[in-house]
């Protein structure tokens, strides 16, 4: 008897793996018909040509078009593309979760659940489905090392408003980033718009992205960041530039960026397999390992020289609250800042 | 004997005007459709609403938004500055290159013509490296050598942006007033100093009241310049934070935009350029100098004994501030892992132009989006305006007149203003071009028709109408004697148009700014993005492939011309 159940038993597995692999088959090749994903990505130029890489190297023939820019300036491009009639994007991501919350509500996302994600935090997930944490990051406080001692460093975020800082910091803008716009958001939570007010006076250089300020501390031309996400800075100390990181202690805002695939998606099934492929083990471990970002999959280890989100006090920003004071917040932030 | 005379008492040569006759209004109709429409929605969109009808409300919300007055404010600043700092600049320089025996001459000229073509928004980044306050090179080295703590210069706010677009904008006045010294004889100079006038005298109640013109004129060019530019003030005042109309109208295009608000900021600025180059043409319209225009005579050469190394070491100052440091920091940039570094081996990387060339995927499609564009408007546009001034100065239909204006107006329309324009114009039926390269391509082609006209028109009057008579008389069509007479004498003439019209898109900016998608993505467009995340390396090496391919240009109209683009003679 043994035997034969044995034998029916390896028959089914066989069986089994043959139709997962024949259903992923057919999967690939209706993807490969389709020939390209176009991906509007917030994610760092060379952390998501890095991505792309390695789709196209584990598909060959779907090609990924990457459009980096802001998560402000994604979802202007993509209302005004939709106003204009054009269907060019399938996959959205951003570092704005309110963005999805209003894609959402118009009815603009597909609902579809990447594999892998079950055991994602809360925090990652969409309740309806729509929408998942592809990384997340942390807004912290960045100094050039050359300029400063750890013990001359700012260590919070109201020790930026000392009138010694000024004409030498530098932030980001939300207007462009949704890193930023997150930031703003949990800072004002935190201590009222009267602390940009402050520190509005100690007239830190503009930029755009959050990319951005890790650059202009690493070569000098402003001492401190007053934010920016901290995978950037984390990269940037890496290549050997002269950066240290602080996490200031009343609290880091903590941006989880999503990312969905459009309801008009032009490239559907290219779209579900490049989402499956980003959510896999081995490519959020990569965004851990090179790129410094936090990730929601439960199995990614982390660097040894970054600390744990679970040893961060982290200030989290609601989706819904964000996207509805988005607007307000890059509002008042220029005419705080000027420009 | 005129040739309508002839046509009229020949039945064949009717039936050949009446062929051509289409072709002439076709092009004419073209001309105001590109024009027209676009401008009719700008003006509709500022006064009016999708639901409620016509309204003032975007005026007033314009005027009472303290920061849109503030943006105005400063561009009217910016521009005066440029205006008057470019005048300071190029006059002296096309004197010294005009008239006197300055060494080098030769060389000097082929540097203004550098500093003219090359895109101002590269030359305001090379100066972000240069003068920025801490980490800019020029400081650094100031502070070493001096042990000061504050900078020596910072690029960032109104006195480094008026610099910066000086930098690239004194060409205007230069061109003026050195193609006006060119044609003054010497010979009035020559009687007041003979009747006792110092040097100084004559320079100021002579030759000055002379290039007076050419100076009123290059100053309102140089204003025009200023009042048009994005990309300066995007890199240099956005982060001492503050907007000019250029950019203020840009950051209106973010979600939610404000497309209403941004027609009626265009208006003033569309406005004051049209003001301004009115009174431009009245300056040049006082024909009430006979000495100027007059070939005779001699120009003699002033020597400028002790003042000729001084006066050469002024002229590589302003070259050094145009070409020679921001050119050299480009290079750097393009080959070393942090710019901000020296160049040691440690920091020597090709890096940039593999992650550039390889590994941006935006790149490759950006330079042939780029190179297609070039192509396709320089090609049409040629084509284009070698009919119209062909139309315009043989007068081959009625209102012929209004010919020349419309393929000049363009002139008044800022990029930023025309992209709106036509932004609202093409993302509606009937033509929904919103997301295609045609958009681009006919933003081009209107932005630059008035540079590619007024070469063509040069052409054209240059081609004694009586080769064609001749032609006419044999019995020949319009068309034909178009094509067999008067473009083989023209072509070199149309040759340069074409150069002109690809360089001007190769560095398109303003208008690309707002009218790309990511899938039509130009060369500009991918530099601006990189500049927003900081990616340097990167900028320099599509800053250097930019500089080439137009240079590469350039060379090709120096030698189909067989002289210098300025226009200058020896």
């Amino acid at each position: 008897m043994l035997p034969i159940v044995a034998r029916t038993l390896a028959f089914a597995t066989v069986v089994l793996f043959a139709t997962l692999a024949s259903a992923q088959d057919a999967r690939v090749e209706a993807a490969r018909k389709e020939g390209k994903v176009v991906w509007y990505t917030s994610l760092a130029l060379p952390s998501a040509e890095k991505v792309a890489k390695l789709f196209e190297a584990a598909y060959p023939g779907i090609k990924v078009e990457v459009h980096r820019t802001g998560s402000e300036r994604i979802l202007g491009r993509v209302m005004q593309e939709l106003k204009a009639n054009i269907k060019n994007v399938d996959v959205v991501h951003t570092s704005d979760a309110g963005h999805f919350v209003m894609f959402k509500g118009r009815g603009l996302l597909t609902k579809y659940t990447p594999a892998g994600v079950e055991g994602f935090p809360a925090g990652f997930k969409d309740k309806d489905g729509y929408y998942y944490g592809l990384r997340a990051t942390v807004n912290a406080i960045a100094y050039n090392t050359k300029a400063l001692s750890a013990a001359e460093a700012p260590k919070t975020w109201k020790d930026l408003l000392d009138p010694k800082w000024k004409g030498k910091l530098v932030t980001a803008h939300p207007g462009y980033s949704g890193v930023i716009t997150t930031h703003v958001a949990a800072l004002v939570n935190l201590h009222g718009w009267d602390y940009f007010k402050q520190l509005a006076q100690n007239r830190p250089m503009l930029v755009q992205s959050a990319v951005d300020p890790s650059g202009v501390v690493a070569s000098g031309e402003r001492v401190v960041a007053v934010n920016g996400g901290d995978y950037t800075f984390y990269q940037t100390k890496k290549k050997g530039n002269p950066l240290e990181i602080v996490y200031p202690r009343e609290g880091v805002p903590l941006v989880v960026s999503p990312t969905a695939i459009m309801s008009f998606a032009p490239h559907p099934n290219a779209s579900k397999l490049f989402t499956d492929f980003t959510f896999s083990r081995e490519v959020q471990q990569v965004m851990a390992d090179s790129e410094g970002l936090y990730t929601g999959h439960p199995e990614v280890r982390y660097p040894a020289d970054k600390p744990k989100l679970s040893e961060l006090k982290l200030l989290t920003v609601d989706p819904e609250e964000l996207e509805k004071r988005g607007e307000e917040i890059r509002k008042r932030f220029v005419e705080i800042f000027g420009a | 004997m005129t040739g309508e005379g002839v046509a009229a008492g020949t039945p064949g040569r009717l039936r050949g005007i009446d062929r051509a006759l289409p072709v002439w209004v076709a092009v004419v109709l073209v001309l105001v459709f590109l024009m027209a429409l676009p401008l009719g929605w700008l003006v509709w969109m500022s006064v009016s609403t999708e639901a409620a009808g016509p309204t003032l409300g975007h005026y007033a919300a314009v005027l009472q938004s303290p920061a849109m007055l503030k943006a105005l404010w400063n561009t009217v600043v910016l521009a005066f500055w440029v205006g008057l700092a470019s005048v300071a600049v190029g006059a002296p320089l096309a004197w010294l290159t005009a008239r006197t025996d300055l060494p080098g001459k030769g060389v000097m000229r082929a540097l203004v013509l550098a500093s003219f073509v090359t895109p101002p928004f590269l030359g305001a980044f090379a100066w972000v490296m240069l003068a920025g306050p801490n980490a800019g090179l020029l400081n650094v080295l100031w502070r070493d050598v001096t042990g000061a703590t504050e900078p020596l210069f910072d690029i960032f706010g109104m006195p480094g942006l008026v610099f910066v677009v000086t930098t690239y904008t004194f060409p205007y006045v230069y061109i003026m007033v050195a193609n006006t010294l060119a044609l003054i004889a010497s010979d009035l100079e020559e009687a007041a100093a003979i009747l006792g006038a110092g040097r100084f005298t004559v320079a100021r109640t002579v030759t000055l009241p002379m290039v007076a013109p050419a100076l009123v004129s290059g100053f309102i060019l140089s204003v025009l310049q200023a009042l048009a530019l994005f990309g300066s003030p995007a890199i240099l005042a956005m982060p001492a934070g503050f907007h000019t109309i250029t950019t203020q109208i840009w950051s209106l295009f973010q979600y939610p935009p404000k497309i209403e608000q941004a027609a009626a900021i265009s208006m003033p600025l569309l406005l004051a350029t049209a003001l301004l180059l009115l009174v431009q043409k009245r300056v040049l319209g006082r024909r009430g100098y006979a000495a100027v225009g007059g070939k005779g005579g001699q120009r003699r050469t002033i020597p400028l004994g002790v003042w000729r190394w001084p006066a050469l070491l002024g002229c590589m100052a302003v070259m050094a501030c145009a070409i020679f440091l921001p050119y050299g920091i480009l290079a750097k940039a393009a080959f070393s892992r942090a710019w901000a570094q020296p160049l040691t081996w440690s920091n020597l990387t090709l890096g940039n132009f593999t992650f550039t060339f390889f590994e941006y995927s935006a790149t490759r499609s950006a330079i042939v989006n780029t190179l297609e564009l070039g192509i396709a408007t320089a090609s049409v546009g040629a084509v284009m305006v070698a009919l119209l001034s062909y139309v315009a100065n043989r007068r081959l239909i009625v209102g012929h007149q209004v010919v020349a204006f419309l393929a000049l107006a363009p002139i008044v329309i800022p990029g930023v203003v025309l992209a709106v324009a036509l932004f609202i114009a093409y993302t509606r039926p009937p033509l929904i071009l919103y997301g295609t390269l045609t958009i681009l391509f006919v933003a081009y082609l209107t932005k630059e028709m008035p540079v590619g006209y007024a070469q063509s028109d040069a052409t054209f009057r240059g081609i004694p109408p009586e080769l064609e008579e001749a032609g006419r008389i044999l019995g020949a069509g319009r068309l034909r004697i178009l094509r067999d007479v008067t473009a083989p004498l023209a072509r070199s003439g149309i040759i340069a148009a074409w150069c002109f019209i690809f360089i001007g898109v190769i560095r398109e900016l303003s208008a690309s700014i707002i009218l790309f998608t990511p899938a039509t993505k130009v060369m500009s467009v991918v530099i601006f993005d990189l500049k927003e995340e900081g990616q340097f390396g990167a900028i320099a090496v599509l800053g250097l492939v930019m500089l080439a391919l137009t240079f590469a240009t350039v060379g090709l109209v120096q030698a189909v011309l067989g002289r210098d683009v300025l226009g200058v003679k020896d």
